[in-house]
């Protein structure tokens, strides 16, 4: 049992990146980028073939974060310049990366058992492992958090929130959309690199349903700890990606709930949709039930007044 | 220091619905000029301030700023000249970004965006004696989302951070239309202080006869994408808003009308 959860920390703080990215496109930028499916594996990928050709493991992964920022270039662009719908600039994307991805590695399956991996001077001790992915995890997002404060940052945050008016003062929001759409791909196939050398294999479809967990670890993050600013919504995708993993683990543990591995997508799935219906329709029953007692006050106000004559 | 020659824009060229939202424009604004432009709806006032700051392009003519033609420089691009006021108090700020950001941004205006801190103490201290001018208490509320602001408070800001780097050009877009008479006067007035202070070059969209008549140095009026009538300093002084409706009757051959019009 606490071997699981152990387990899932572990995997929930190399997922935490590709959550970061997630965050990164769908709340700053307002875009939902399916890229993330091809780009995972894209990572995996990269970073596989290099180990096994003899490279650093570090080099690999540095390299995994390159061809993340170079697919996410490419859905940009096809996204601004070829003025293409981002959810189909995504979904091109990604069918590409497909492709591109099995040229990489040459096979459907590539295997790392036995090479040396960033991890391998740390994996055997779980203690040890959760510090380095836990402190791994914490540098990139206060990375992202000191980023999105700096003058190319807010212009990026305001692309996403307002972007006539980013324009207006003189921000290039082809630029800024290409730059946010990069970095989240580079932080998506970092995650997918460091996944592929805890596994031990690089597989091209380890990415299918890759976005709709990065969604749920976000929005399952805001839920629980909350997103009033950068700095706060930040944190909420790391630690969501965990609680994510770590529900998953328990999921599959429960014995009465009849669950297979191959149920995890469909658990997914019903977790980010509850999680997008509720709050929205907990807003509007807010909204009405406050519209109703505004109204109720309001009445009362104006038969008080009318009763007053009345009365007299 | 603003020149439009012969701009001509239509909306739907080549189908039953063209429209020629601009037709032949010719105007030019000396360094320190204050224009108020009224005329009715779907005159062409806010296509002709489109044009200005580059949202859209001219089919025929130029537009040059200080001497250097601007007409295929993009948006961004020529803010670095243009500051703007919307009429809708949401376009002109990132409700999701704090003041300070919001002004950070204004801050960089023209300016490259790198790495370096976007508010630090000092850019907050001059932030801060900013507001502080606009004199409703922004200046306490740095780190408030923008969100979270009125309406006034929000074209305040707006006003700020359009004027913040001096342009050399203002353009207002009915930039008090949102607004409750109250507030609107009060933008009223901080516009007519910043104009005035930083001395700029300011084109401003107006539906209130008496504002357009008492701002500025120079009236233009608008119909059917056509300047109709260009009124110098001298005669504006002693206009009335009578005079102007009557004027403008007599050019157009119908009257003045805007669902949103204010005489005075």
């Amino acid at each position: 049992m606490l071997d699981s959860i152990y387990g899932a920390i572990e995997l929930g703080l190399m997922y935490a990146l590709m959550a970061l990215g997630v965050y990164i496109t769908f709340r700053i930028l307002d875009f939902p980028d399916l890229t993330v499916d091809g780009s995972f594996a894209t990572g995996a990928a990269i970073a596989a073939v290099m180990i096994t050709h003899g490279y650093h493991p570090l080099i690999a992964t540095l390299a995994a974060f390159g061809g993340g920022l170079l697919a996410g270039v490419c859905t940009g662009l096809l996204h601004t310049k070829g003025k293409i719908n981002g959810l189909l600039s995504g979904i091109l994307m990604m069918i590409a990366l497909y492709s591109i991805n099995l040229r990489i590695t040459g096979k459907p399956n590539t295997s790392l058992i036995g090479e040396s991996t960033i991890f391998s001077s740390v994996a055997s001790t779980t203690w040890l492992y959760i510090v380095v992915l836990l402190a791994v995890a914490v540098a990139f997002m206060l990375l992202l958090n000191a980023f999105l404060h700096t003058d190319l940052g807010l212009a990026l945050r305001a692309t996403g929130d307002n972007d006539r008016m980013i324009r207006s003062f003189g921000a290039n929001t082809d630029r800024t959309k290409i730059i946010g759409i990069a970095l989240s791909n580079g932080l998506v196939a970092l995650s997918g690199a460091m996944i592929a050398q805890d596994g031990g294999y690089a597989n091209n479809s380890m990415g299918i349903g890759m976005i709709v967990i990065g969604l749920a670890s976000v929005i399952i993050g805001e839920a629980i700890f909350g997103a009033k600013n950068v700095v706060r919504a930040t944190l909420a995708a790391l630690l969501g990606s965990i609680v994510y993993r770590i529900v998953i683990a328990l999921a599959l543990r429960a014995d009465w709930l009849h669950l297979n591995a191959s149920d995890l997508k469909l658990i997914t799935a019903i977790i980010v949709i509850i999680a997008l219906v509720i709050p929205t329709a907990r807003r509007a029953l807010k909204q009405r039930s406050l519209a109703r007692k505004r109204s109720v006050e309001l009445a009362a106000e104006v038969m008080g007044r009318r009763g007053g004559q009345v009365d007299a | 220091m603003l020149d439009i020659k012969n701009v001509t824009k239509l909306f739907n060229p080549g189908t039953p619905d063209e429209k020629a939202a601009l037709v032949d424009i010719r105007l030019s604004l000396k360094e320190g000029d204050f224009v108020t432009v009224i005329g009715s709806n779907g005159a062409g006032k806010s296509t002709l301030m489109n044009i200005i700051s580059g949202v859209m392009k001219p089919d025929i003519g130029e537009v040059s700023i200080d001497g250097t033609k601007v007409s295929s420089s993009s948006e961004y691009q020529r803010s670095r000249w243009i500051g703007r006021v919307f009429q809708d108090p949401m376009a002109g700020t990132a409700p999701h970004m704090t003041i300070e950001e919001n002004l950070a941004i204004a801050y960089r205006r023209g300016r490259r965006r790198g790495l370096s801190w976007g508010v630090n103490a000092a850019k907050r201290k001059l932030f801060s004696e900013q507001l502080e001018r606009l004199g409703i208490g922004l200046e306490n509320r740095l780190k408030a989302k923008v969100g979270l602001l009125s309406g006034g408070e929000r074209q305040a800001l707006s006003l700020l951070m359009a004027t913040f780097t001096q342009p050399q050009i203002l353009l207002l877009d009915e930039h008090t239309a949102a607004l409750d008479p109250a507030r609107a006067e009060l933008i009223t007035k901080l516009t007519e202080r910043v104009v005035r202070e930083m001395k700029l070059t300011t084109l401003m969209v107006t539906h209130n006869m008496e504002q357009a008549i008492r701002l500025g140095n120079r009236l233009i009026m608008m119909d059917k994408g056509r300047i109709i009538l260009d009124i110098p300093e001298e005669r504006k002084e002693h206009l009335t808003v009578d005079q102007l409706l009557g004027e403008f009757e007599q050019i157009s051959g119908h009257k003045l009308a805007d669902d949103r019009i204010v005489l005075g």
